[in-house]
C-alpha cells in the first residue's frame, strides 16, 4: 500500500509533519486511483488483506416472469457450490438446511402462479444482525450478510427475527461434503452468502445466477448495484421491481420483478 | 414491632434426603438430556428450521419470568414497607435466585453451541435484546444477592431498603427485557408489540407468587412449623389480583389483534383453528391458568388451604401453557411474505408448522425446574431463611 511507505521512514527531526505530508499524499493518490482500483477489484477479486469496500453493494435481481416452473437449477447449484446436502438426499428433510428454495405463489382469486427463488435478502438493515447477541451475524461493507462461524452460539434468535425464513441451523454433524472455502458447523446458523467465496475470488457472480443463465432462463442477475454501468443496475433502472415485505423498510439486496 | 426468629430447616430427616434425591434425579436426567442433544445436535429434538425455539425455551422463559415474580413478596416487605411480609422476604429472594438459575441453565444448554457460552459472555452486540438480558440476569444475581445479605446479616440491615428497592427496579427492568425478547421481533405477527413487556411483568407477578405460595406451604408442612391462615389468605388475595390482571392483558391483546384485518388469520389460528395450540390456549392458558383459579380463590373454596394450593398449581400449569402458546404458536404460524397469495415450497412456506417436543427437550426443561427447587431446598437448610413460626399470633404482632 502506498500510504505505508512515508510512515515507515519517519526517523528524522519532524516525524509528525512527515507523517502528515505522507498521509495527505497517500490520501490524494488514493482518491485519484480509487476508481481504477475499484474496477480492478470487481474484475479480479479482493486481496486477502484488503477489506471489503462499501463502494460496492452486491445485489441480485430476480425476474420472476422468467423463473421456470419446476426448474430447481439455482437450488442445486447452490447446494453443489456451498456443500450443503440437497433436501431430497437428506435423512432428516424437515431439519435440513436450505440456503435457497423455490417458492410457488398463487393468487387464490385470479389463479395467477408465480415462481421465484427465496433466500437471504441481504438487507441493508438486517434484523438478524440487530438481534445477534454476540455479533456473529454481521453485514460486510459490500452489503453481504454473513454469520461468523467462530462466534455463532446457535441461539437461533436471528432465525426468529428474519422475516424471510432465510436461515437454517445445522442440526446434525456434517458429512464430508463440506467445501474448504465454505466453512460450516453443527449447532451454527447459516444462510445464503451470495457465494462470498466466489465474489472474493473475483468471479463476479453467484452459483445460482450462473446456473440460471446456463439453463437459458436468465431470471437471476447478480452484480454491483452501486455501479451504474453494471448489468444489474441497468436492468433495475428499466424494470419495475419490488422488495419482499417492503413495509419493513429493510432496503433489500434482492429485488424481484414480476411479483 | 415483635421480632421473628429465623431458623434453618434441620434437613437430616430421610424425608428431606428423599426430596433432595428425587430432585437430584431430575437434575441428572436434565444433564443426560443435554449431553444427548449436544452430542447428536438438535436433530434429536422436535425442533427444526421452522420451530427454532421449542420446549426448552418454554421452560426457560417461564422460569425466568417466574423468578422475577418470586421476588415480589420481598419487594412488598421492604419497598412498600409492609411488616407482615418481612418474615417472608428471605425465602422470596432465594427462590427468585434459584428460579433464575434454573431458567438460565435451560436456556444456555439449549444453545446450538452450548460449549461456546464464554463467547456469549465476551462478545456483545448492544443492539441485541439478548445481550441486554445477559447483563440484566447477571445484575439480578448481584442485586438480589446483596439484598439477601442485608436481610440475613444484622450488621448491614440498614441497607435492606435500598438494596430491596434496587432489586425491585431491576426485576421490573429484567422482565421488560424478557418480554422484549419477543416484543422486539419485527418478523412475526404475534410479536413486535410493546404490549409484551408489561404483559410479561404481570405474568411474572402471578407465576412467581403461585410458586412462592406452594414452596412456602410445602416448607412449613414438611418441617412441621406453624403457618397461619393470615399469611396464606393475604397472599391469596394478592394472587387473585395478579391472575385477573393477566387475564385482562390477554383479552386486550387478542381484542386489539382481532380488530386488524391483517391479523385475522393468525388470530383465527390461535383462537380457533390451531388444533393442539388452540386447546392449549383455551383450556390451558385461559381456563386452567386464569378462570379456574379465579373461581376457586374467589368462592368459598378459597378459604381452604388445599384448594388454594390447587389454584396455585393451576396458575403454574396455565403459565407453562401460556408460554407454549406464546413461543410455539407464533412460530407455528407461517411467515406472511406475500400477503394475499398462497405459498408453497420445500421449506414449508405457507404451511402451519407442526412441532412435537421430544423426550430430551422435556427432560432438559424439567431439569431446570429441578435445579431451581433443589437449590431452594439446599438454601433453606444452610441459611436462616424461614421463620420458626408464622402462626397467626406471631404475624399479628408484626402489624402492631
Amino acid at each position: 500500500m502506498s500510504d505505508m511507505k512515508p510512515r515507515s521512514d519517519s526517523t528524522p527531526a519532524s516525524p509528525e509533519r512527515r507523517r502528515f505530508v505522507g498521509a495527505a499524499t497517500a490520501t490524494a493518490a488514493g482518491l485519484a486511483i480509487a476508481p481504477g482500483v475499484m474496477l480492478y477489484e470487481v474484475a479480479h477479486g479482493r486481496a486477502e488483506d484488503q477489506a471489503a469496500s462499501s463502494a460496492v453493494r452486491w445485489g441480485m435481481l430476480v425476474d420472476a416472469t422468467k423463473c421456470a416452473t419446476g426448474c430447481n437449477d439455482c437450488v442445486s447449484a447452490c447446494s453443489t457450490e456451498n456443500g450443503w446436502t440437497p433436501v431430497a438426499e437428506s435423512k432428516h428433510a424437515k431439519q435440513a438446511p436450505q440456503w435457497i428454495r423455490k417458492l410457488e405463489l398463487q393468487d387464490p382469486l385470479t389463479q395467477m402462479e408465480t415462481n421465484l427463488p427465496m433466500m437471504c435478502q441481504h438487507c441493508a438493515e438486517p434484523p438478524c444482525v440487530d438481534v445477534c447477541p454476540t455479533g456473529a451475524s454481521f453485514k460486510r461493507a459490500d452489503g453481504i450478510v454473513l454469520v461468523n462461524r467462530h462466534t455463532c452460539i446457535g441461539c437461533r434468535y436471528c432465525m426468529m427475527a428474519c422475516p424471510y425464513k432465510a436461515r437454517s441451523l445445522v442440526h446434525e454433524p456434517l458429512n464430508d461434503t463440506q467445501k474448504p472455502d465454505v466453512p460450516r458447523g453443527i449447532g451454527c446458523v447459516e444462510a445464503c452468502t451470495f457465494c462470498v467465496q466466489k465474489v472474493d475470488r473475483g468471479d463476479g457472480n453467484t452459483a445460482c445466477a450462473e446456473a440460471c443463465t446456463a439453463a437459458g432462463h436468465n431470471a437471476l442477475v447478480f452484480g454491483d448495484m452501486n455501479d451504474p454501468e453494471s448489468e444489474i443496475s441497468k436492468r433495475l433502472r428499466e424494470l419495475p421491481t419490488k422488495q419482499v415485505r417492503a413495509d419493513l423498510n429493510l432496503n433489500l439486496g434482492v429485488r424481484y420483478h414480476g411479483i | 414491632m415483635a421480632s421473628i426468629t429465623f431458623r434453618e430447616v434441620e434437613g437430616s430427616s430421610p424425608k428431606y434426603w428423599m426430596l433432595f434425591g428425587f430432585l437430584g434425579l431430575f437434575v441428572l436426567f436434565g444433564a443426560l438430556a443435554w449431553n444427548y442433544m449436544h452430542h447428536h445436535g438438535h436433530v434429536v429434538t422436535g425442533m427444526d428450521n421452522q420451530i427454532v425455539w421449542g420446549l426448552p425455551h418454554v421452560f426457560a422463559v417461564f422460569l425466568i419470568v417466574a423468578a422475577s415474580g418470586a421476588l415480589n413478596v420481598a419487594s412488598i416487605a421492604s419497598v412498600f414497607n409492609k411488616p407482615m411480609y418481612k418474615p417472608l422476604a428471605p425465602l422470596s429472594a432465594v427462590l427468585s435466585l434459584a428460579l433464575l438459575l434454573g431458567g438460565l441453565l435451560v436456556l444456555v444448554l439449549d444453545l446450538g453451541r452450548s460449549d461456546r457460552l464464554i463467547v456469549a459472555m465476551t462478545n456483545f452486540n448492544f443492539k441485541s435484546m439478548f445481550t441486554w438480558n445477559v447483563f440484566l440476569y447477571s445484575g439480578f444475581f448481584v442485586l438480589v444477592g446483596i439484598y439477601l445479605w442485608t436481610m440475613l446479616d444484622r450488621s448491614v440491615k440498614s441497607w435492606s431498603k435500598a438494596a430491596g428497592t434496587a432489586a425491585f427496579i431491576w426485576r421490573l427492568t429484567l422482565t421488560t427485557g424478557t418480554g422484549s425478547l419477543f416484543g422486539f421481533l419485527v418478523a412475526r405477527e404475534l410479536y413486535g408489540t410493546a404490549m409484551l413487556a408489561p404483559m410479561f411483568i404481570i405474568m411474572s407477578f402471578a407465576y412467581g407468587l403461585a410458586i412462592y405460595l406452594m414452596v412456602l406451604a410445602a416448607a412449613y408442612a414438611w418441617t412441621g412449623r406453624a403457618l397461619g391462615d393470615a399469611v396464606i389468605m393475604r397472599l391469596k388475595t394478592l394472587l387473585v389480583v395478579f391472575v385477573a390482571a393477566v387475564l385482562y392483558f390477554v383479552v386486550v391483546q387478542h381484542m386489539t389483534s382481532l380488530y386488524f384485518t391483517k391479523f385475522h388469520a393468525v388470530e383465527a389460528f390461535i383462537l380457533r383453528d390451531g388444533g393442539a395450540l388452540t386447546t392449549l390456549f383455551w383450556v390451558g392458558q385461559i381456563v386452567i391458568g386464569c378462570v379456574a383459579p379465579l373461581v376457586i380463590l374467589l368462592s368459598s373454596l378459597g378459604r381452604q388451604r388445599s384448594w388454594i394450593m390447587i389454584a396455585c398449581a393451576l396458575v403454574i400449569l396455565g403459565g407453562v401453557a401460556q408460554m407454549y402458546v406464546t413461543i410455539i404458536g407464533a412460530q407455528a404460524y407461517p411467515l406472511d411474505m406475500f400477503p394475499g397469495l398462497t405459498e408453497k415450497s420445500s421449506f414449508f412456506d405457507g404451511e402451519i408448522h407442526a412441532y412435537s417436543p421430544s423426550m430430551p427437550e422435556l427432560f432438559l426443561g424439567l431439569g431446570g425446574v429441578a435445579i431451581a427447587l433443589l437449590a431452594t431446598t439446599f438454601a433453606v437448610k444452610v441459611l436462616r431463611l424461614l421463620p420458626a413460626s408464622l402462626d397467626d399470633a406471631t404475624v399479628a404482632k408484626l402489624e402492631h
